[in-house]
């Protein structure tokens, strides 16, 4: 039984060694210049595959994912930029294809909503802490002076706990 | 603040419900055409072998409703929504283009032949470029253009009984009271 965890352990180490994320590069048709085939890469990795979704074009290999890549390095090659590929691209398949989406009117609540809801957690926190503050220092108001029944009464109870014959 | 003790539960309540919603009723899968109404982009194709005349932006601007349906003899879910286009084209209310996506012809041929042809006109895209300045992602999509050649809809997987009653017919009735 030891035998088998030992193996299996081994083995999934193993797996963790050996299938490292090495950036899939696909064997497509690259360009010549290397400076313009990063330039594609690198705008590809911010391209979204719509067939699946959470991956970039540059890591699928699905077949639009192939002809997206082949159309961003037509377009580098012909010196188009990163913003009029970016535009080709979102006036097809909308700002969904960005992975990165871009801060305008529609995607305001997706970008803005993050930093409301800490502030807002802030606010209560702030709330929550001053009045549990308020709490004890009321508490500590009330228990200073004591009214002359109770001084009556602990002198009293103090009194009473004195053990008779001991020295007064 | 009697019942500031609620206030975990309520939260907690509200974003089941968002999320309830949101597995139940959103599909991930349907991303809004960006294109919807935009004027369809030009293209101009030709036909699958044997299957009548070449396709082109020119043929969705002729002043009546078309729809424009992304189809490949490799796509399986193109067989689901066959038998609805055989049925609209018997119908005869509307013309129906096929684009014929990153296919092989004589398999599209072929397919056309065992299947039925729905399509009045047919275009080859065999690069994919034509799909591409669609947006199209998947086969089957479907393009309800209007008579301006604008795409007034896009309905993406096969067409369903309710896409069909909510999203096509309507239009086409709505268009043909009109003219």
């Amino acid at each position: 039984m030891r035998l088998v965890s030992a193996n299996l352990l081994g083995m999934l180490l193993a797996a963790l060694f050996f299938v490292s994320p090495v950036g899939a590069v696909f064997n497509d048709e690259r360009l010549k210049d290397p400076a313009q085939e990063e330039k594609a890469r690198e705008i590809s990795d911010n391209i979204r595959c719509l067939v699946c979704q959470n991956q970039s074009i540059m890591d699928s290999n699905a077949d639009l994912a192939k002809d997206l890549r082949s159309i961003v390095r037509e377009q580098v090659a012909a010196g188009k930029s990163e913003a009029e590929i970016h535009e080709f691209l979102v006036s097809r398949y909308g700002d969904w294809v960005l992975l990165n989406p871009p801060f305008k009117a529609r995607t305001f609540i997706l970008w803005v909503s993050p930093a409301f809801v800490f502030l807002l957690g802030g606010y209560f926190m702030f709330l929550f802490l001053r009045r549990k503050n308020d709490k004890s220092a009321e508490a500590d108001r009330k228990s200073a002076p004591l009214t002359e029944e109770e001084q009556v009464e602990l002198n009293k109870l103090l009194s009473e706990g004195e053990r008779p014959g001991e020295p007064k | 603040m009697r019942f500031g003790f609620l206030a975990p539960i309520g939260v907690f309540l509200l974003i089941a419900a968002v999320m309830f919603y949101a597995l139940f009723y959103l599909n991930p899968k349907e991303i809004p055409s960006e294109l919807v109404n935009k004027t369809a982009p030009e293209f101009s194709l030709e036909p699958v072998p044997g299957y009548g005349e070449p396709l082109s932006s020119e043929h969705v601007k002729q002043g009546k409703m078309t729809l424009l349906n992304v189809f490949a003899s490799w796509c399986v879910a193109c067989l689901a929504e066959h038998p609805t286009l055989m049925d609209l084209k018997k119908q005869g209310k509307v013309e129906i283009f096929g684009l014929n996506y990153k296919d092989k012809p004589d398999a599209a041929a072929k397919w056309l032949g065992r299947h039925g042809n729905p399509y009045t006109r047919t275009g080859m895209d065999q690069k994919g470029r034509v799909g591409i300045d669609f947006g199209v992602y998947g086969v089957p999509e479907t393009f309800i253009m209007g008579p301006d050649g604008t795409i007034l809809d896009k309905i993406i997987g096969p067409i369903t009984e309710k896409d069909l009653e909510t999203r096509i017919l309507p239009r086409i009735a709505e268009f043909n009271a009109g003219s």
